[in-house]
């Protein structure tokens, strides 16, 4: 189930400058720990020591929040797109 | 010429020259604006600061330009009102509106960090500008674009108050509606700025744009004969307006063009759109992003930029944050209206009623200055008030007729 990941230009660095990556998963977890596989070092400087998602990064599927549909237990599908975006903005789980 | 040094992450202080960047490349964080406040101290005084022209590049020192303004020069200086009547009406002593809602050219506080932002986009070289705006910004942006004979693309929610898409829409500039909320808008705004390589002024041009509104503050301190007042009360969207004020009296303890620095800052926002005060309420200083729900558009942002760090401002200085409903915001706009005859937007309702709220509860005691942030102009969000006024009577040209409804008026008045 490929899905298509956005990937913002700092972090770039670690997709050899692909601008939009494929990776595999059923989760949006799955999804981070399977672009870690892809792409050595990414994993850390999405999440931090806790394997939560940066206070500032935002994930979107399909142009959703996460945040407001399950964050990290989200599930994706095939063909589904998701946006990584530094944050300007800063918060964990919506209410 | 300037002094700036370049930037650095407000998170984990790694260094970045002077260019349109905004997120650290390593953490993420929001980088800031590194000043050579050595250099400042050296030539900024009270008397150079008098000399100068009424506008806020008066403390062009303190904004983050290399050269001299090349656009927006009259922006800024609006008045400090001490208002009186409604100091009356709230029950304390000595009470100030600043009042942006007559700021140029449009009308909002926004004026002031646009032209802070397009004058760094000129220096960088930028030819086109945008912005994600809930309406007062994308005025501001599309007015001064024209002025600085830059391409501008506005991008905002499409259901905005009319007053705000009008006054973007006169410019003649690009204007993009968005179906969804101010967050939305933003999000997209990232990915543009990203692809597109444009000067975004609240995106990629962050760092420089906020700092435009440290001079609501700096002329705050100034107009009260370079002293503070103990409390400000400030409207919250994004909430970098009241990091920025707290930022501004900071600065000027520092250069010591004020003695004390002893202000506390309090925060409002619409009940409908109150991640901030709520965090501040619950004693966290964790944002939970909310879906907005209203009609205090300008202020209507759910995932707030700076919420985390507006927290942090309104706990430091010891202020405290409240938020109302609409039918209270509205309560605001005329309470202002009927007793200082001010006509503000939407959000300066907010910042009214929270004031009146705070009173209250004794957050705000009745016998210390109190300073009122409004920040945008009534004419702009009409749909808010029309259907809460009096309609009045149409009579014909007859002096019986008038006679007659003034008799009826003093009657009812009576009653």
């Amino acid at each position: 189930m490929p899905i298509k990941v956005r990937i913002p230009t700092p972090l770039r660095t670690v997709t050899k400058g692909a601008d939009e990556v494929t990776v595999v998963g059923n989760t949006i977890k799955e999804i981070i720990d399977n672009l870690e596989a892809n792409h050595n070092g990414i994993k850390e400087r999405i999440c931090d020591k806790d394997g939560q998602i940066r206070r500032f990064i935002n994930f979107y599927l399909n142009d959703e929040d996460i945040r407001f549909i399950g964050n990290l237990n989200t599930p994706v599908k095939d063909g589904d797109q998701i946006s990584i975006v530094p944050a300007i903005a800063g918060g964990v789980d919506c209410v | 010429m300037g002094f700036v040094k370049g930037l650095k992450c407000r998170e984990c202080g790694k260094a970045y020259p002077k260019e349109p960047l905004h997120v650290c490349s390593y953490c993420f964080g929001p980088l800031e604006v590194d000043y050579d406040y050595d250099g400042i101290k050296k030539v900024l005084t009270r008397k150079l600061i008098e000399s100068r022209g009424k506008t806020m590049w008066r403390y062009q020192e303190l904004l983050p330009i290399d050269g001299e303004p090349t656009v927006g020069a009259q922006v800024g200086f609006t008045p400090l009102v001490k208002a009186n009547n409604l100091a009356r009406v709230l029950g304390v002593d000595e009470l100030y509106i600043k009042n942006d809602s007559v700021n140029y050219p449009t009308f909002s506080f926004k004026d002031r960090v646009v032209s802070t932002a397009l004058t760094k986009a000129k220096e960088f070289g930028f030819k086109t500008v945008g912005c994600a705006t809930t309406g007062n910004l994308g005025n501001s942006v599309a007015a001064q674009a024209v002025q600085a004979g830059l391409e501008s693309y506005i991008i905002m929610p499409a259901d905005l108050e009319q007053g705000k898409i009008i006054g973007t829409l006169i410019y003649g500039v690009n204007v993009i509606k968005v179906k969804g909320n101010y967050d939305n808008v933003n999000k997209l705004c990232s990915e543009i700025a990203d692809k597109y390589g444009w000067a975004i002024v609240n995106v990629n041009l962050r760092p420089y744009y906020g700092e435009g509104s440290k001079t609501y503050g700096y002329e705050i301190m100034e107009q009260l004969g370079w002293k503070t007042p103990k409390h400000i009360v400030v409207p919250m969207a994004g909430g970098s307006l009241i990091t920025k004020i707290e930022k501004s009296i900071k600065e000027f303890a520092m250069l010591g063009l004020i003695d004390k620095a002893d202000t506390k800052l309090h925060g409002a926002q619409a009940s409908g759109s109150s991640p901030i005060t709520t965090a501040v309420k619950l004693e966290t200083d964790v944002i939970r992003p909310v879906k907005p729900n209203t009609i205090a558009q300008s202020i209507a942002i759910g995932n707030p930029a700076d919420g985390f760090y507006s927290v942090k401002t309104i706990n430091v200085s010891g202020g405290w944050a409240e938020d109302v409903t609409d039918d209270e915001l509205v309560e605001g706009i005329k309470l202002l209206a009927r007793t200082e005859g001010i006509f503000t937007e939407t959000a300066g309702g907010v910042t009214v009623a929270v004031t009146r709220k705070l009173i209250e509860q004794g957050k705000l005691p009745r016998n210390e200055s109190i300073v009122i942030s409004i920040t945008g102009n009534g004419l702009k969000t009409q749909e808010a008030v029309i259907n809460k006024l009096e309609i009045p009577k149409i009579i014909n040209p007859s002096l019986a007729e008038f006679v007659a409804l003034i008799e009826e008026k003093k009657a009812a008045a009576r009653r």
